[in-house]
């Protein structure tokens, strides 16, 4: 369970991001944050991970509190895929960068290597074990990306705009991956489409507050309220 | 491809070079880093006029580089821009010093020319090392060396960030090249006037980029401590390895090699 309560931030020049917000996600929920740049979506997920700190208010996951003296037990529950898998994918080899987390969460190389396979054998990515990462494609790269943060094994996975950059094939494979995830997901996109494909519920955002929060189809399939918070229906929802 | 985008391809085959197999690749990182420290410390106490005593000190990286499948070439090819900065130490000293130490027939040769000469080779031989060393190493792994001999993590941590911030700086700078090259066709270089901008948006790009980079390490539990990286712990072999290199090198040190060997004709 992960739960906002009345949580706000400011940046230190001192604009208010985060207004008073509260909402509580489920296990197992696969949620989208959606709302116009600088809503404050990104900032949600930081504040999540702990690499921001609310001003007031309290974020809890499972009932810890995000703040420091939880922290690397909030974020082993948390698996975080970047929308630039360049800056997840630092070790050499794909295989390398799947081990990073395990074993930096103690598990014994045999464990981690059993789970590295099975992941990858999961998503369908064995050819991908020993390639360089300077030398797979963007596609792979984001692939790859998720299939290090499942190598966590962790409770929930959090995507900032997973299928950005990626050609519709790829896209399409990425959507098909969130879609066979069985943990809580928090998925931050503009791309609608992909939301209503993977998610349940959407949050609208809108200056840092919650502007609706409900099943994906009813907020997605409201022209009104979406284009109220400047955003537009999904493509395959728009009358040519 | 712009020249940015090649060093970062360049970059990348180190990584690839790393990940080799060879007898040297899979000896011990502690053995290594060790050995190249020591023959480092061999190499720079020899005696500024001291040529033939520290040629012999060639015969081990030619050796290792010939064991570990890398070749020569390979080194000096990387390090090309190092090099000639390494060779222009001691260039003045055949000015300042010119007293008369050797004859070949009619050639004198003075101090400052053998000076000059041991400083370069010394310079290259510690390259050649140096360069064995992360060429045959994951630099992780080196990272896990140096905490295992106690070197403050602070310290091994910024080493080891130094060593990705290179290549997020170059990707960024490899980006903004060809983005002003797109808006400034024909020109070569970036125009001084832009200097100023550019290497401060390259700055700042490049520091958000490798904050991120740093924020993805830790929210995969990374906590200054190098579990993750490929160990291969220290045997007999390695120990063999590390006692034989460092007894060459106090060898050879201690004899002079060269002349041994010529007083043989002579």
């Amino acid at each position: 369970m992960i739960e906002f309560d009345k949580v706000n931030f400011a940046y230190e020049h001192g604009e208010t991001v985060i207004n008073d917000l509260s909402f509580r996600i489920g296990d197992g929920e696969s949620v989208g944050l959606i709302g116009a740049n600088g809503a404050g979506k990104s900032t949600i997920m930081k504040l999540l991970l702990g690499l921001l700190a609310p001003q007031s208010g309290r974020i809890l996951v499972d009932e810890l509190a995000v703040g420091k003296k939880d922290l690397e037990a909030v974020r082993k529950k948390l698996g975080f895929v970047l929308q630039n898998s360049d800056n997840q994918m630092f070790m050499p080899t794909v295989f390398e960068d799947m081990m990073f987390a395990p074993l930096n969460y103690m598990i014994s190389r045999e464990e981690a290597e059993k789970r590295v396979h099975g992941v990858l054998e999961k998503l369908g990515l064995q050819y991908l074990k020993y390639k360089y990462n300077h030398k797979i494609s963007g596609g792979e790269k984001r692939m790859a990306a998720i299939a290090t943060v499942l190598a966590m094994e962790p409770e929930a996975i959090l995507m900032d705009e997973p299928t950005s950059a990626l050609d519709p094939y790829n896209r399409r494979i990425v959507i098909n991956t969130i879609k066979d995830l069985t943990q809580t997901k928090i998925i931050t996109s503009h791309d609608l489409d992909m939301i209503m494909d993977t998610c349940s519920r959407v949050i609208l955002l809108s200056d840092g507050q919650i502007a609706a929060d409900g099943e994906t189809m009813d907020i997605l399939s409201n022209r009104e309220l979406l284009e109220a918070n400047h955003m537009e229906l999904p493509l395959s929802l728009q009358k040519r | 491809m712009n020249k940015m985008e090649k060093a970062l391809a360049e970059l990348g085959r180190m990584d690839e070079l790393a990940m080799q197999e060879s007898p040297v690749h899979k000896l011990n990182a502690t053995a290594k880093l060790l050995s190249t420290v020591f023959y480092i410390l061999t190499v720079m106490s020899f005696d500024k006029y001291d040529l033939s005593g520290i040629i012999p000190m060639l015969l081990w990286p030619v050796f290792m580089y010939q064991m570990s499948g890398i070749n020569i070439r390979t080194c000096f090819y990387k390090l090309r821009i190092v090099l000639p900065l390494v060779m222009a130490v001691g260039i003045f000293n055949p000015l300042f010093d010119r007293e008369p130490m050797l004859q070949i027939g009619s050639i004198t040769i003075s101090g400052g020319v053998i000076s000059m000469l041991t400083l370069m080779l010394k310079g290259v031989f510690c390259l050649m090392a140096s360069f064995l060393l992360v060429a045959t190493t994951p630099f992780d792994s080196i990272c896990a060396s140096l905490r295992r001999m106690h070197v403050p993590s602070m310290l091994v941590t910024l080493l080891l960030l130094t060593y990705r911030y290179v290549g997020v700086m170059t990707e960024e700078l490899a980006i903004m090249t060809d983005a002003y090259h797109l808006r400034a066709p024909g020109q070569k270089g970036i125009h001084v006037s832009a200097w100023g901008s550019f290497l401060g948006q390259l700055l700042l790009r490049s520091m958000d980029r490798a904050q991120e980079l740093y924020a993805s390490m830790l929210l995969r539990g990374y906590h200054q401590h190098f579990h993750y990286a490929y160990h291969i712990p220290f045997r007999g072999k390695d120990a063999a390895y590390l006692i034989g290199s460092c007894a060459f090198f106090v060898l050879i040190k201690w004899f002079d090699v060269s002349q041994l060997i010529g007083g043989l004709f002579v």
